[in-house]
């Protein structure tokens, strides 16, 4: 992870926060450092330790599903990559005997003499992102969990479909190793469950189980998977599509029932579980899933104690709708899990907005404390320069070495032409392996290296950085792979993987003469963003930035801002919706960095990260203004279905969404709460006009229903739902809901209501899953719980060059790691131009995007990779074959001297060569992966060797 | 890596190494502020390091 190589964050690890005094911007924090008893500088992570280590310990990073030792590392790529001693353990510590890995250690690095540290360390803010915990025992035990082996939590499962867990990525029962021919996924364990005391919703569990029920369908198709639920909330972007998938494409069965029990019967499981007809069940399996909730951390009250700030009533960090991120400890903000639960991109999303809002309040001390790396100049490596490669073979420990003759390698490598030096090493990585690469460089005054050793996927910015500490431009460095390719896939044919190896390395060297100093680029940007959009998204989104010093323009098409809040009176929690917008348009009116345009429109945007020029026109007046980036916030609205439940939408008044109905209830009047009311849920959506689900009507619905009760408790209230998907919190209003009288029946997608038209009412027949009736209803109102559509997604993907999905939302550049970005660099999305989702979340949503993109803000400019795509100008013939392939709007056709010439922008070009690829002239050629470059190495996997 | 300069107000404590962490540290960084990541057990990575693929590019969690 990237989090190991940045001079700018120091890494405590075996550590416990101890203590918080002081004040927002003005912070003391007491951490202790538990002692590793082993020196982090001088461990190489080679592992002969724990193959001598004589104790077994059962390991936790497995879910105690196999063993290790008490010295050992939880998995090869953990950051820091450093063992450790589990001092509970180990036979030394506890009883002052053994030590057997002390004179094993060959760099020396154990020292059992370490001991414990604690630091004082002033910060002038916290964020709190501690994760969640284990759900109780209890909520495990009821079904047989610990009493046969075979009954797993998801976690546990998690590990099995592992290729490094415990059976190497079989999926085995564990209590005879045979691979189950059928299993069972039980939703729900230790969440929604008051037994347990906690009520809520995990809100993740669904989409894991089906992800995990997928994936164990790929290693074994023959395997029966039943997934047994009271309601399958997917209810994020794109997920219900995954749902289908797992059962039409993969047969995944989905039931949905209460599992009563699970007990051992015979070689298997029997499951005992009651349907919504009142029905019981048994079924036989070889072997039960628990989808496990995620509770509050462990240490929660501690945390909490520390750092003085609120727990809610389920132990998770306290925090409010309208400020979702902040503690009630001014300075402590929080993320992930602990703020609620939640999936890996929710988390991801709230960490950058926490981290913008952290910016945002400690704006004066900010580039104060961070250390910023120099590099000595580079050295020149003209064209007819003497080529003199440098080769490094490295034995990975036993990695490489226990399969590959790497003294052979390196050998043969001293033998090729241009190779002016070649070694051996044992840890090429390792702190002081790096040392000696820079002192052979400048002695044997290398000016090409090639390191054989493992991925440049995670090795090559250390080697790159080293080249850099060297004087020499990163740009002149090969990797060859002979650990990945070589020593671990072919680890039984120890010949055949060492000539291979000769066979990279050679290929590698005939690049690495081929090899050109590539310029390092940076690109100056203009420090103003532009927000489009002032709805909530846009308008939170531009308050941060402008927090963070930033000049920001917001283009709102209405004549006002507030966007769709403007329509929506109360929340879910009982928040009025106008404090918001009166407190939110406020501050946007007395701050001075913001810059507000009604009715307007962008009519035209141009250039590049950093360097944007748009048109903003506003009637028949046009402003030109310069930005860095842009913050796409257009937003949504609610969705006026045609098609309701499969059928036409029959006119009449008695008949109103679920918007309409909170404004009648917000309202004065004495009869404004219905005596009667069915609401329909998934009205439009989900098969409907829309084919996805809107995340937000069924807390609406909850919402409202409460409402009328509170108005009036003799109302009746029917809810028609097809899966109620109040997740989190939103769980403890259903419940309520439910408490007071309000009636929810299920209805099936091949048996849907149906609304007719009766008089002045609207009528309502469906089927009563529970009474097994026919029922008809006339109430005094229909409420639909309509979806939520983009609004003009379409224009500006084409004026932006951004994509939209099927749904016609933007598509993010990586949904779990980038969910804010857009794949055109400078360019990010929030709120519901991204997809449809409760006020909180979009909120966060806004607060990330603006951190995101203050980054290049802050900076200034935006450095640019070395490896980007270079337009030969003479060979190019203008065809824009290149400028309509391109993902990332980074090649354009201009006219030079008259004559149509393709150009690369350097600052939006990702290096993924599709245009080099497919010019039909060469004319574009990838800096690091020239023709010439591939050609050579071609040519040079042709040549025999002589044995 | 160890540094025992402090680096006052400019700098930030995320307490919490998993991906929540993670991700807020280095984007602290990248927003010009020096982070202490603390983190209770002896790797950073979390829950998610323990994943095997994640939906729905099916990405290695490391």
């Amino acid at each position: 992870m990237e989090a190991g190589r940045s001079p700018n964050i120091e890494i405590l690890s075996n550590a416990d926060f101890l203590g918080l005094d002081g004040k927002a911007g003005d912070f003391t924090a007491k951490v202790r450092l538990r002692p590793r008893y082993i020196d982090a500088d001088k461990c190489t992570a080679c592992g002969l330790c724990t193959k001598y280590c004589p104790r077994h310990l059962v390991d936790e990073y497995n879910e105690g599903l196999a063993l290790t030792r008490p010295i050992h590392i939880d998995y090869p790529q953990a950051v820091p990559a450093t063992y450790f001693i589990d001092p509970d353990a180990c036979m030394h510590l506890q009883h002052g005997t053994c030590k057997i890995c002390v004179p094993v250690c060959r760099s020396k690095a154990i020292d059992f003499d370490q001991k414990a540290e604690t630091r004082q360390i002033n910060v002038g803010a916290v964020i709190m992102s501690p994760g969640f915990g284990r759900v109780p025992e209890e909520a495990l035990t009821k079904y047989s969990y610990g009493d046969h082996p075979d009954v797993v939590t998801s976690l546990e499962f998690e590990r099995l479909l592992n290729p490094s867990g415990p059976f190497m990525g079989e999926v085995r029962c564990i209590s005879d190793k045979r691979h189950p021919k059928n299993i069972a996924f039980i939703q729900c364990v230790g969440s929604r469950d008051l037994g347990c005391n906690n009520g809520y919703c995990s809100s993740v569990c669904c989409m894991y189980a089906i992800k995990e029920a997928m994936v164990a369908k790929e290693h074994d198709p023959d395997c029966e998977i039943t997934v047994y639920y009271m309601d399958m909330r997917t209810q994020g972007k794109d997920f219900d599509a995954a749902r289908t998938r797992a059962e039409e494409q993969f047969g995944i069965k989905f039931v949905r029932a209460k599992v009563a029990d699970v007990m051992p019967w015979e070689r298997q499981l029997k499951l005992t579980y009651a349907t919504m007809d009142g029905k019981h069940h048994f079924e036989g399996y070889d072997m039960v899933v628990l989808s496990v909730g995620l509770d509050s951390p462990a240490d929660a009250k501690n945390l909490a104690k520390t750092g003085a700030f609120d727990l809610n009533h389920y132990d998770f960090c306290k925090t409010s709708t309208f400020a979702p991120l902040a503690s009630s400890h001014d300075g402590v903000l929080v993320a992930g899990a602990f703020q609620g639960p939640k999936d890996i991109p929710e988390s991801v999303t709230q960490s950058s907005a926490a981290a913008g809002l952290v910016s945002g309040l400690i704006k004066k001390q900010r580039g104060k404390g961070v250390v910023t790396k120099t590099y000595p100049d580079e050295q020149a490596v003209a064209e007819d320069d003497e080529v003199r490669i440098g080769v490094f073979v490295c034995h990975c420990g036993i990695n490489i070495a226990g399969v590959v003759d790497v003294a052979k390698v390196a050998n043969y490598a001293g033998e090729m032409e241009d190779v002016t030096y070649y070694a051996e090493s044992l840890y090429s990585c390792s702190q002081d392996a790096q040392e000696v690469l820079k002192q052979r460089i400048k002695e044997h005054r290398l000016n090409r290296v090639v390191i054989a050793a493992c991925s440049p996927r995670t090795h090559e910015p250390l080697f790159q950085e080293t080249l850099k500490d060297a004087g020499l431009n990163r740009s002149l460095f090969e990797m060859v792979n002979i650990r990945d390719h070589c020593s671990w896939v072919h680890a039984n044919e120890p010949a055949a993987a060492t000539d291979k190896s000769m066979d990279l390395v050679r290929m590698g060297v005939a690049k690495a003469r081929n090899i050109k100093p590539l310029p390092e680029q940076t690109v100056p940007v203009t420090t103003k963003a532009l927000v489009l959009g002032g709805g909530i998204a846009g308008m939170t989104a531009a308050l941060n930035m402008a927090d963070q010093g930033f000049q920001t323009y917001i283009v709102e098409k209405n004549g006002q801002l507030g966007g769709q809040l403007l329509k929506q009176h109360y929340t879910l929690q009982g928040d009025k919706v106008a404090d918001l917008v009166k407190d939110v348009t406020g501050k946007i009116k007395k701050n001075k960095l913001i810059e507000v345009f009604t009715d307007a429109d962008l009519s035209a945007v141009n250039g590049f990260v950093g360097n944007f020029t748009s048109t903003i026109t506003v009637g028949k007046k046009e402003t030109s203004v310069d930005h860095g980036i842009i913050v796409v916030a257009t937003g949504g609205k609610y969705h006026q279905p045609e098609t309701v439940l499969g059928a036409k939408l029959p006119d009449s008044k008695a008949i109103v969404t679920q918007n309409e109905l909170e404004k009648q209830l917000a309202g004065k009047g004495k009869t404004r709460a219905p005596k009667s009311a069915v609401m329909i849920q998934c009205a439009g959506s989900r098969g409907d006009d829309l084919a996805y689900c809107s995340k937000t009507c069924c807390n609406d619905a909850v919402k409202n229903a409460l409402k009328i009760k509170e108005i009036n408790s003799a109302s009746q209230v029917v809810v028609l739902y097809r899966e109620m998907r109040t997740y989190g919190y939103a769980e403890d209003a259903y419940r309520e809901a439910r408490e007071k009288g309000v009636i929810f029946i299920p209805y099936a997608k091949d048996q849907m209501p149906k609304i007719d038209k009766k008089g002045a009412k609207a009528e309502v027949s469906f089927h009563d899953p529970i009474l097994l009736e026919d029922v008809t209803i006339a109430p005094d109102q229909v409420i639909l719980s309509v979806g939520i559509v983009p609004e003009d997604t379409e224009d500006i993907s084409k004026l932006l060059k951004i994509p939209i999905n099927a749904d016609r939302f933007f598509l993010e550049a990586h949904v779990k790691l980038r969910p804010v970005e857009m794949p055109v660099a400078g360019v990010y999305v929030c709120g519901l131009a991204h997809a449809p989702k409760p006020l909180d979340e979009i909120i966060v949503q806004a607060q990330a995007a603006a951190a995101k993109a203050a980054i290049p803000l802050v900076k200034g400019y935006v450095s640019v990779e070395p490896t980007v795509s270079n337009v030969d100008k003479d060979a190019c013939i203008g065809c824009g074959l290149c400028e309509s392939l391109c993902p990332y709007k980074a090649i354009q056709i201009h006219k030079i001297d008259k004559k149509r010439k393709a150009e690369t922008i350097v600052a939006s070009c990702k290096g993924c060569g599709i245009c080099a690829s497919h010019c039909p002239t060469f004319a574009i050629s990838m800096g690091g992966f020239t023709d010439e470059q591939i050609t050579a190495q071609i040519k040079a996997f042709g040549e025999m060797r002589e044995e | 890596m160890a540094q025992a300069k402090n680096k006052g107000a400019g700098a930030v404590m995320v307490v919490g190494g998993g991906v929540a962490g993670v991700q807020a540290a280095l984007d602290l960084t990248e927003l010009g502020y020096y982070v202490y990541l603390v983190e209770k057990s002896a790797a950073i990575g979390g829950a998610m390091a323990q994943l095997d693929k994640t939906f729905p590019t099916n990405d290695c969690s490391l």
